[in-house]
C-alpha cells in the first residue's frame, strides 16, 4: 500500500468497478446482491484509499471486500433458512480472490450494460443503474447529478434491480441476435445520459456532476468492447462533436448562445478531429444509422470556420437521409430549418405546417421557437415576436426561456 | 432554520413579460447573481423557477381515482413563479433575502417590490424527543 491517492485514482476506481461487479456477479450468480456488495466496496475504497494509499492489487482488493460482503449475505441467508453446515462450509471457498480474478471475462462489462439497459426498465431507472453499475458512481453522486435526494435515488436503483431480478435475466452475454436487438436501447441510454449532462451544464445547475463526460467515458468503453460496430462509433463521434462546442454555448451570465453566434475559436479542436476520424471510419463500414447521421450533421457544423461558411446543402441532404432512417417530428423540424437555409424561409415555414397537426409536437416550444426564427428571417417581425413569446411560455428550461424572451424583446425594440 | 421564500407574482392569462431587452437582461442577471451569492454563502438549499401559468393544471381524482384536470383559471388567480429554500441563522436573515428578491429590477430598472411570502419550513422532532 504505497501509491498516493490522486484524482486519477478515482478514475481507476471507476474503471475497475464494472470489472469487479462483472466478476462477482458471475461468481455468485446474483446481479442484484453483487451490485450492492460492489457499491459498498467502492465506498470503502473511497474512504480508505486516500488515507492508506492504493493497494498493490486494487482490483483484487475490491473483489475481496465485495465477495466478503456477498459471503456474509449468503451466510445470513443460510442461517435464516437453517441450512446444513456443509453448505455453509462451501461458501468459505467463495472468497478466494485469485479464483474470481482468473474467472474474469472482458465481456462482463458488456453484460452489465445490457443488464442495466434492460427493456423492462424505464429510461430514468436504466440511466441511474447504468451510472452506478457500469459507471462506478456512488448513489450520492448520481443523486447530486439529478438534483434529487439520495434516498430517492437509492430507491430508484433498488427498484430497477428488483425489476431485473423479476425478469429472470441470467448473467450472460445476450446471443448475437438478442444483442443486435437490444443494442439500440443501450445506445439510447448512453445518449440520454449525455444529453442530460449537456442540457444541464448551463443555467442554475452549473454545479452538477459532469454527466456529459461520464457518458463519453462509458461510450468509449462500449466502443472498446464492440470495436466494429459503426453505430457505437457514430454515437461516440456525435458526443465528441457536440461536446466540442461546450465552452462557446454560454455567455458570461450563463445565457444561451445559439450556434450561429458562437465564438468558434472556443470550440475544442481535439474533440472535433477525434470525432471526425471516428465518423470517417464508421461511415466507410456500409450500414448507416441514426447516430452516424447525426454525427455527420454535427461534423458539417464543426467544420465551418464561420457560421456563414456552413455547408447547408449537405446538412439538408443528411436530414433527408435521417428522415428515411429515423423519421420523427424532431427530425422534420430540423429538416425544415435546413431547408429554410438552402431554399429560403418560405419553404421552411411550409414544411413546419405539416407539424401543426402532430400531437407530439403541436404544443411543443421547439416548434414555436423555430417558427419564430424563420418568421424573423422572412421579415415578419410581429408574428415572430408572438411565437418567440409562446415558445418562452412553453419551454421548461430557464436558460432557454430567458433566451426566447430576450429574442422577442430584441425584435419588439427594433 | 429553513425558510421558503415564495414569489407569487404570476397571473393567469398573462404571458411572458414584454419588457425592453435591456431591462429583461438586467432582471435575469440580478436573479443569477442572487442565486450565486446564496450558494456561495452556503445558505441556498434549493431554488426553482416554475413554468408560466399556461402549463398549470388543477388535478382532482375522478371516478376510480383517475385524474381529472382543469386548466382554465380566472385572470385574478396568482401563481407561484418560483421559490427559494434557504437555511439561515435567523428569521431576520430570511426577511433580508426576501427583501432583496423583492427589489429585483423591472422595466426601466426600477425595483419591482414584489410581495415575497416567507414561511418557516417544519422540521423533524427536536433531538431529545427522538
Amino acid at each position: 500500500m504505497t501509491k498516493p491517492w490522486e484524482t486519477t485514482s478515482e478514475h481507476l476506481l471507476r474503471e475497475l468497478a464494472p470489472q469487479v461487479l462483472g466478476a462477482v456477479a458471475r461468481r455468485f450468480r446474483d446481479f442484484s446482491t453483487a451490485e450492492d456488495a460492489v457499491q459498498e466496496a467502492m465506498i470503502a475504497a473511497f474512504i480508505q484509499w486516500p488515507k492508506e494509499g492504493i493497494p498493490d492489487n486494487p482490483r483484487g482488493w475490491l473483489i475481496q471486500v465485495a465477495s466478503r460482503r456477498m459471503t456474509d449475505q449468503v451466510r445470513s441467508e443460510i442461517a435464516r433458512r437453517e441450512r446444513e453446515t456443509a453448505v455453509a462450509a462451501e461458501t468459505e471457498s467463495l472468497t478466494s480472490v485469485p479464483e474470481i480474478e482468473a474467472d474474469m471475462d472482458p465481456d462482463d462489462t458488456l453484460i452489465l450494460l445490457f443488464m442495466c439497459c434492460h427493456p423492462a426498465l424505464s429510461p430514468s431507472s436504466a440511466i441511474a443503474l447504468t451510472l452506478r453499475a457500469a459507471g462506478g458512481l456512488t448513489t450520492a453522486e448520481i443523486a447530486n447529478a439529478f438534483l434529487v435526494p439520495e434516498a430517492t435515488m437509492a430507491q430508484r436503483i433498488s427498484r430497477a434491480k428488483q425489476t431485473i431480478k423479476t425478469s429472470g435475466t441470467p448473467f450472460r452475454l445476450p446471443s448475437p441476435h438478442e444483442r443486435a436487438e437490444r443494442l439500440p436501447a443501450v445506445l439510447h441510454v448512453l445518449y440520454l445520459i449525455f444529453s442530460e449532462g449537456y442540457a444541464s451544464s448551463i443555467g442554475s445547475h452549473l454545479q452538477r456532476f459532469d454527466l456529459a463526460r461520464e457518458a463519453i467515458r462509458l461510450t468509449r468503453n462500449t466502443k472498446a468492447l464492440l470495436p466494429d460496430n459503426a453505430e457505437v462509433a457514430g454515437l461516440l463521434a456525435l458526443m465528441l462533436l457536440t461536446d466540442a462546442r461546450r465552452a462557446a454555448r454560454t455567455g458570461p451570465d450563463e445565457e444561451l448562445i445559439p450556434l450561429d453566434e458562437q465564438d468558434r475559436s472556443l470550440w475544442d479542436r481535439l474533440e472535433i478531429s477525434e470525432g471526425i476520424e471516428l465518423l470517417t471510419v464508421a461511415l466507410s463500414r456500409g450500414s448507416i444509422g441514426l447516430y452516424q447521421l447525426q454525427a455527420a450533421i454535427a461534423a458539417v457544423h464543426d467544420e465551418a470556420g464561420r457560421a456563414e461558411d456552413t455547408d447547408w446543402p449537405q446538412i439538408l441532404a443528411l436530414y433527408e437521409l435521417l428522415k428515411r432512417v429515423s423519421p420523427g417530428p424532431m427530425v422534420t423540424l430540423n429538416h425544415a430549418i435546413a431547408a429554410a437555409m438552402v431554399h429560403g424561409s418560405a419553404q421552411g415555414l411550409q414544411l413546419l405546417r405539416a407539424l401543426d397537426s402532430d400531437p407530439r409536437l403541436a404544443s411543443h416550444y421547439r416548434l414555436d421557437a423555430v417558427r419564430a426564427h424563420l418568421l424573423e428571417n422572412a421579415g415578419d417581425y410581429e408574428a415572430a415576436i408572438k411565437h418567440y413569446r409562446v415558445a418562452a411560455a412553453r419551454t421548461t428550461s430557464i436558460p432557454e426561456r430567458n433566451y426566447l424572451m430576450t429574442q422577442a424583446a430584441r425584435l419588439a425594440g427594433e | 432554520m429553513k425558510y421558503i421564500l415564495m414569489m407569487n407574482t404570476m397571473r393567469a392569462g398573462h404571458g411572458v413579460p414584454e419588457w425592453p431587452q435591456k431591462d429583461l437582461r438586467a432582471h435575469i442577471a440580478f436573479m443569477m447573481t442572487l442565486n450565486k451569492e446564496l450558494r456561495e454563502s452556503g445558505e441556498l438549499v434549493s431554488a426553482e423557477g416554475l413554468s408560466f401559468p399556461e402549463q398549470a393544471r388543477l388535478v382532482r381524482a375522478g371516478k376510480n381515482g383517475t385524474p381529472v384536470t382543469d386548466g382554465v383559471f380566472p385572470e385574478s388567480k396568482e401563481f407561484l413563479a418560483g421559490y427559494w429554500i434557504v437555511d439561515v441563522d435567523s428569521a431576520e436573515r430570511a426577511y433580508a433575502i426576501a427583501a432583496k428578491v423583492s427589489a429585483a429590477p423591472g422595466p426601466g430598472g426600477a425595483p419591482l417590490n414584489m410581495p415575497i411570502e416567507v414561511r418557516p419550513i417544519m422540521s423533524g422532532p427536536p433531538p431529545e424527543m427522538l
